[in-house]
């Protein structure tokens, strides 16, 4: 099983490939969005490349849940209702969704989706 | 008047690897002013031809029911130019493909010289979501032909590649509507 330093440094290349960034912006606390300007064609990219580097497979909709963001049972007025912010803890137990309940904002969801999130999903599938 | 940035497949192996040939003329209107006197073949089109290649061997990989289109240029790195007269190959190898999309490794060469790598990206857009088809059924049958995929096309076992029943019910009722 790989270290968590070992996480981070796959994590920290798949995101240089698929977003043309430098190593010294991948950060732990980097939002993929804000900080490293993914958008969301990008994320398919990620994927693909997380699930070649670390040899797993990646069920679409576990890692970014559009599902969830999608359905009005768990969205109002673009907003994540409290039943949303559930479900996606229950899905994302790999995410600190602090900021995600501070503010539920259905468009600035995947902005608060850091490079440490990721490292703490893949670490999941590795386990 | 179709896309073609290709002129033919000579290799191609189901969900692994596909060749292509593009043969460059100065009978291309565009290589006249571009540029005048001095005839390049533009990066552009030789990504768009290594996009075909790779698209190509994606699509097949599902029978040509998935709609792939191409999502991203990951890199693209070009060595040198292509001029009138010369051939250029390109290389496609399919890295991955799921349901989502695929990912294509690709180079292109003139003669024996690497003139562009490329990791190209394509996703397939969601069946239940996307709108309308991307080609008129039987139009798409006949590009594919045009390009010699079942001419040359094996599986990885080495069986020559069939063409899918949805092109042949296609291309029949194309004739039968114009009482062929």
């Amino acid at each position: 099983m790989p270290t968590q330093e070992e996480i981070f440094e796959k994590v920290q290349a798949a995101l240089c490939d698929a977003l043309a960034v430098d190593e010294e912006e991948v950060t732990p606390d980097a939002t993929l969005v804000g900080d490293l300007g993914a958008e969301s064609i990008d994320f398919l990219d990620i994927v693909f490349k997380l699930e070649k580097s670390f040899d797993i497979k990646i069920p679409r909709g576990e890692l970014f849940p559009e599902d969830i963001l999608t359905d009005g049972e768990f969205v109002e007025d673009g907003k994540i209702n409290e039943k949303g912010l559930a479900k996606l803890r229950e899905r994302m137990p790999f995410a600190n969704l602090d900021a995600i309940e501070e503010n539920p904002n259905v468009q600035d969801f995947a902005n608060n989706l850091t490079v440490q999130d990721m490292c703490n999903y893949v670490a999941t599938k590795v386990a | 008047m179709r896309w073609f940035w290709i002129d033919r497949f000579t290799e191609f192996v189901r969900g692994e690897h596909a060749v292509a040939v593009k043969c460059v003329s100065l009978s291309e209107d565009f290589l006249h002013d571009h540029f005048p006197g001095v005839g390049v073949f533009p990066n552009s089109l030789v990504v768009e031809g290594m996009a075909q290649t790779g698209g190509l061997l994606a699509g097949q990989y599902y029978d040509f029911k998935e709609r792939v289109v191409l999502a991203k240029v990951s890199k693209a790195q070009f060595y040198c130019s292509a001029e009138p007269g010369q051939t250029l190959v390109y290389r496609a190898v399919l890295d991955q493909i799921d349901p989502t999309g695929a990912i294509t490794t690709c180079t292109a060469h003139v003669q024996d010289r690497l003139q562009c790598e490329a990791q190209i990206f394509f996703a397939h857009i969601d069946r239940d979501t996307a709108h309308r088809p991307l080609f008129t059924p039987h139009e798409f049958a006949t590009t594919v032909r045009s390009l010699r995929i079942f001419e040359v096309g094996r599986t990885p076992e080495g069986e020559p590649l069939t063409t899918p029943d949805h092109f042949v019910e296609a291309e029949r009722a194309a004739m039968a509507a114009v009482g062929a």
